[in-house]
C-alpha cells in the first residue's frame, strides 16, 4: 500500500516561507519596529506618551476600514466604497440622533446598519450582477459621496449639544489611559480575526479568494457568502463612521474620499494578496500602524507634508512588489 | 445486486452547432477499472461531464445501481457516489488539507457558524487511515507536489462513499515512482468495489491497469474489448478510425536543400530536449495531443518563454530573449489563440496588418498614414481577405478572414520563418481550404512553415515532413511518405 510522507528539503522550507506569506508578516512586523526605533532616536519627543497616544488614535479610522476590506481582498474583490462608506455612516449616526433626536444607542446601530447596507449593495452588485467589484465599489463610492451631501445639505451635521457623544470614541473607560476609541480598534482586531480564523465564514472568505470555480464545484453557495463577506466589511465601514463622526464631533459630509486608498494600503502593506486566497488582519493592524507611525514620525522630524506622502507612496510600491514576488515564487 | 454499477445508453448531446455525443453507450462493472479512450473531440470529456452533472444530456438513459438518475450538478453527483478527478485538480491552493476535503461539510458548534477544527483534522486523520495514505490534515495544499494533491483529491472522493470514481488523465503530471504509488491505490479501490474509469492517452499505462477498453471517434460508441486479449495497435486503428481516407501530400524531401532554421536541445519547463531543422521552403508539421508541448516549442523560439538551447537562423547562432529578437531574425508566431494574442479586434484591418511594421511607416513620432493603407489594401488583395474595406474592424470579419490578417501582418514585416499554431482551429470547412491554399503558396514562394496542428488529416496533407511530440519531448520524425494516422498516433501516446 501507498505511503507518502513529507520530507521537506531546506530548500523547500526557504521557499515556504516566502511564498506562505509568512515573511511579509514577518517583515512588517520587523519595519514597524524599526521605524519606531528610527524615529525614537531621530527625536526625543516620539516615544511620548501623548504622542504615541496620537500615533494609536490616528490609526484606528483607517484600521478600522482597513480590516473590513481585508475580508474583501481576500477574497479576490477590492472596496473602494469604504472612504465615503464611512462618511455617510457618520451623517446617517448624525440624521437619527441630532435631526430625530433617538437615543445615542439607536444613531450608533443606525450608523452601523447604514454601512452593512452599503457593503450589501457592494457584494449584491458583485455577485449578483456579476459587475467586476473595482467597478462595482466605485460606483458605490460615489453614490455614498453623494448621498452624503444630499443628506446633510451639503454642510456638516453637530453633536455639540448631544452630551457624551464626543467621549464615545475621546473618552476613556480607563481613567486617564487609553481612549476608548483606540480600545475598540483591537475589539475589532479580535472579532475580526476571530470570524476569520475561527468561523464558517473565515473559510470560506479564503476558499473563494483561493480557487472560486473549485470553492462553486465544492456545492458552497459562492453568491451569497461573497455578499454576506462585503456586507461584514460593512460593518466595519458603520464602526468607523461612528467613530470619525464621535472623534470630530461632527459628521463631515465632504470627508473622506480618499481614505479607501490608505486603508487598501494598509491591507497591503501588511500582507494580504490582493491577488486573494492569502491575508491576515493581524498583518492589516500592523499595516495601519505603520502607516500612521510614518506620518507622525516624519511630521516629528518636521518633514513637509508633501514628501510624508511621496515617503508612504514609495512604501505601498515597496510592499506590493513583494507580494509580486511572492505570487511568482509559488 | 447485479454486477453493473452503471449503464449509459443511447446518450445525445448537441451544443449550438455541433453534435458532441450521439447514442453513446458505456456499461461499468463494479470494482473494475475501465479505460475510456480517443483522440481530442471524441467526446470522452462530454460524456463524463454529463455523468457528473456538469452537462446535462439531451436524450438517452443513465441506470445508476438500478435507477436511472440524471444528475443537474456535481453536487448531486458526489452525493449519489459518483466523483471526478480532473486533470486540472480543482482545490484551494490556500487551504489546508483536511480543510479542503470537508469544504462545505466542516465540522460545526451547535450554531453552525464556529468551526471545529480540532474536528475537522481528526477526521481527515481517521480518513488517510482507513485509506491508508500517510498526509497531513494541517498542510496547505500549494506546498504539496501534484501527486500528493490528488491523493487529496482521491480521498476527497471517497470521503462521499464515492462508487464511481473517474479519473482524467491521472498520470500527466506525475514521475514513475508517483504512478506506480496511484496504481496502488486503484487496485486497492478495486478490491474495495469501486469502479473507475480511466481516461488517458498513454496506451501501455491502460495495459497495466485497465479490464476492459471503451474507445470513442468523432462523438460516437466505437467499441469495448477486454483489455488482455486486447493489442495496441487494435486499439489505436479503432481510434484513428480506418474508413476515414484522407489526401496526403506528395511530398519530395530531396527538393529542399538550405536550412533556415536550427534548433539545439531546447529545454524549458514544459518541454525537454526538443531538437530539430526547417529547410527553405518547407512545411514542417508538428503533431501531437493538446499538451504534448508543441505550442511550447513555439513559444520558445519565439521568444514568449525562458528556455535553454540553441538556435540557428539560417545557420548563425541568435539570441532569442524576447518576441523583438525573434521578430528582428524573421520568425513571426501565429497563436493558436488569435483572439486573445493575434489581433487587436476593436482595431481595424489595416493597423491590425501594420502594427508591427509600423516604424517603416513613421518619421520621428509621427505616422505617414498614405503608405499605410495602400499596403495594406496590397497585402488584403494578395491574401484575398474578403472585407469592405481596410479601415473595417476586425472583430467584423469571419475567422478565416481574421486569420488571414495575422499572416499579413507578418509578410508585410518580411518574415521568413512562419509559426502557425493550429491555423484552422475555429475557421469553417471553406475557408480551411484557403487556408491550406495560402499556406501552400507561401512555401512554394520560399517561406518557410512551422505548422502545429492536432488534426492529423491536416498534418498529413500539408506537411513535407513530419515531428511528433509527446509529454514535451520529440518522440519521432516522419517523412510525409512514411507516415500515416496509426504511426503518429502511437508516436503521440508514446511514454518515454
Amino acid at each position: 500500500m501507498s505511503t507518502l510522507t513529507s520530507n521537506p528539503s531546506a530548500s523547500d522550507q526557504k521557499k515556504r516561507l516566502v511564498s506562505s506569506g509568512a515573511l511579509q508578516q514577518i517583515l512588517a512586523f520587523a519595519s514597524l519596529i524599526i521605524l519606531v526605533i528610527f524615529f525614537s532616536i531621530a527625536s526625543e519627543n516620539f516615544l511620548q506618551w501623548s504622542n504615541i497616544e496620537g500615533i494609536l488614535l490616528s490609526t484606528t479610522v483607517i484600521g478600522i476600514l482597513a480590516l473590513g476590506t481585508t475580508f474583501v481582498i481576500i477574497t479576490g474583490g477590492i472596496d473602494l466604497s469604504i472612504g465615503t462608506g464611512m462618511t455617510l455612516t457618520s451623517v446617517m449616526t448624525g440624521v437619527f440622533i441630532v435631526f430625530l433626536g433617538l437615543p445615542v444607542l439607536v444613531g450608533i446601530i443606525g450608523g452601523i446598519v447604514t454601512g452593512a447596507l452599503i457593503g450589501f449593495i457592494s457584494g449584491f452588485s458583485v455577485s449578483i450582477l456579476r459587475i467586476p467589484p473595482f467597478i462595482a465599489t466605485l460606483a458605490m463610492m460615489m453614490i455614498a459621496e453623494g448621498l452624503s451631501l444630499v443628506i446633510s445639505g451639503a454642510s456638516p451635521i453637530y453633536f455639540s449639544d448631544v452630551e457624551g457623544f464626543n467621549n464615545i470614541a475621546l473618552g476613556s473607560i480607563f481613567p486617564g489611559a487609553i481612549p476608548n476609541a483606540v480600545v475598540i480598534f483591537f475589539i475589532m482586531v479580535l472579532i475580526g480575526w476571530i470570524l476569520l480564523s475561527k468561523t464558517i465564514v473565515g473559510r470560506y472568505t479564503f476558499s473563494i479568494g483561493s480557487n472560486e470555480e473549485a470553492t462553486r464545484l465544492s456545492g458552497i453557495n459562492v453568491k451569497k457568502w461573497k455578499m454576506i463577506i462585503y456586507t461584514i466589511a460593512g460593518c466595519f465601514t458603520g464602526v468607523a463612521g461612528v467613530i470619525m463622526a464621535s472623534r470630530l464631533n461632527s459628521a463631515q459630509p465632504a470627508l473622506g474620499m480618499g481614505y479607501e486608498l490608505e486603508a487598501i494600503a494598509a491591507v497591503v502593506i501588511g500582507g494580504t494578496s490582493l491577488s486573494g486566497g492569502k491575508g491576515s488582519l493581524i498583518g492589516t493592524m500592523i499595516g495601519a500602524l505603520i502607516m500612521s507611525v510614518l506620518t507622525n514620525g516624519l511630521r516629528i522630524m518636521s518633514i513637509p507634508q508633501e514628501w510624508q506622502t511621496v515617503v508612504i507612496g514609495f512604501v505601498i510600491l515597496l510592499a506590493v512588489y513583494f507580494d509580486m514576488l511572492r505570487k511568482k515564487d509559488s | 445486486m447485479s454486477n453493473k454499477i452503471l449503464e449509459m445508453q443511447n446518450i445525445n448531446k448537441s451544443f449550438p452547432g455541433v453534435k458532441a455525443l450521439s447514442d453513446v453507450q458505456l456499461d461499468l462493472h463494479r470494482g473494475e477499472v475501465l479505460a475510456l479512450i480517443g483522440e481530442n473531440g471524441a467526446g470522452k470529456s462530454t460524456l463524463m461531464k454529463i455523468l457528473t452533472g456538469i452537462y446535462q444530456k439531451d436524450e438517452g438513459s443513465i441506470i445508476y445501481d438500478g435507477k436511472e438518475i440524471a444528475p443537474s450538478n456535481t453536487k448531486e453527483a458526489q452525493e449519489l457516489g459518483i466523483n471526478i478527478i480532473h486533470q486540472e485538480l480543482n482545490l484551494m491552493p490556500d487551504l489546508t488539507v483536511a480543510e479542503n476535503i470537508f469544504i462545505g461539510r466542516e465540522p460545526r458548534d451547535k450554531l453552525k457558524f464556529f468551526l471545529k477544527n480540532k474536528e475537522l483534522n481528526q477526521q481527515a486523520d481517521e480518513l488517510f487511515q482507513k485509506l491508508n495514505i500517510t498526509l497531513n490534515p494541517r498542510t496547505k495544499i500549494s506546498k504539496l507536489t501534484v501527486a500528493k494533491q490528488q491523493m487529496v483529491e482521491i480521498a476527497k472522493a471517497l470521503s462521499f462513499n464515492a462508487k464511481i470514481l473517474i479519473m482524467d488523465e491521472p498520470t500527466a503530471a506525475l514521475t514513475d515512482k508517483e504512478i506506480n504509488t496511484l496504481f496502488d491505490i486503484i487496485t486497492w479501490l478495486k478490491n474495495e468495489g469501486v469502479a473507475i474509469i480511466y481516461i488517458s492517452h498513454r496506451m501501455e499505462e491502460l495495459k497495466r491497469i485497465s479490464d476492459r477498453i471503451t474507445v470513442m471517434r468523432d462523438g460516437e460508441y466505437v467499441a469495448t474489448l477486454p483489455t488482455e486479449t486486447t493489442e495496441i495497435r487494435q486499439v489505436v486503428s479503432l481510434m484513428v478510425g480506418r474508413e476515414v481516407t484522407i489526401e496526403q501530400k506528395v511530398s519530395d524531401p530531396n527538393k529542399f536543400t538550405d536550412t533556415v532554421l536550427e534548433v539545439n536541445h531546447l529545454t524549458n519547463h514544459y518541454i525537454k530536449d526538443v531538437s530539430f531543422h526547417l529547410k527553405k521552403g518547407e512545411i514542417l508539421g508538428f503533431a501531437g495531443l493538446v499538451g504534448a508541448g508543441r505550442t511550447e516549442v513555439a513559444r520558445a523560439i519565439f521568444g514568449a518563454d525562458p528556455f535553454s538551447g540553441e538556435i540557428k537562423v539560417n545557420g548563425k547562432t541568435v539570441t532569442i530573449k524576447q518576441p523583438v529578437d525573434a521578430v528582428k531574425h524573421g520568425i513571426g508566431y501565429l497563436s493558436e489563440d488569435r483572439k486573445r494574442f493575434g489581433l487587436m479586434l476593436e482595431m481595424t484591418v489595416k493597423e491590425n496588418i501594420i502594427i508591427s511594421s509600423l516604424a517603416n511607416y513613421s518619421t520621428a513620432a509621427f505616422v505617414k498614414p498614405t503608405n499605410i493603407k495602400t499596403d495594406a489594401e496590397e497585402y488584403a488583395r494578395r491574401l484575398k481577405v474578403k472585407t469592405p474595406s481596410v479601415n473595417q474592424r476586425v472583430k467584423l470579419l469571419s475567422g478565416g478572414n481574421q486569420q488571414k490578417i495575422v499572416i499579413a501582418k507578418w509578410l508585410l514585416k518580411d518574415c521568413d520563418i512562419l509559426i502557425f499554431d493550429e491555423p484552422t482551429r475555429g475557421i469553417d470547412v471553406g475557408a480551411k481550404q484557403e487556408i491550406y491554399d495560402l499556406l501552400e503558396m507561401l512555401a512554394n514562394q520560399g517561406k518557410s512553415i512551422i505548422m502545429i496542428s492536432s488534426e492529423l488529416t491536416e498534418i498529413l496533407r500539408l506537411s513535407d515532413r513530419i515531428m511528433v511530440m509527446n509529454e514535451g519531448r520529440v518522440t519521432g520524425e516522419l517523412l510525409n511518405q512514411d507516415a500515416n494516422q496509426e504511426n503518429i498516433m502511437e508516436l503521440a501516446t508514446q511514454h518515454n
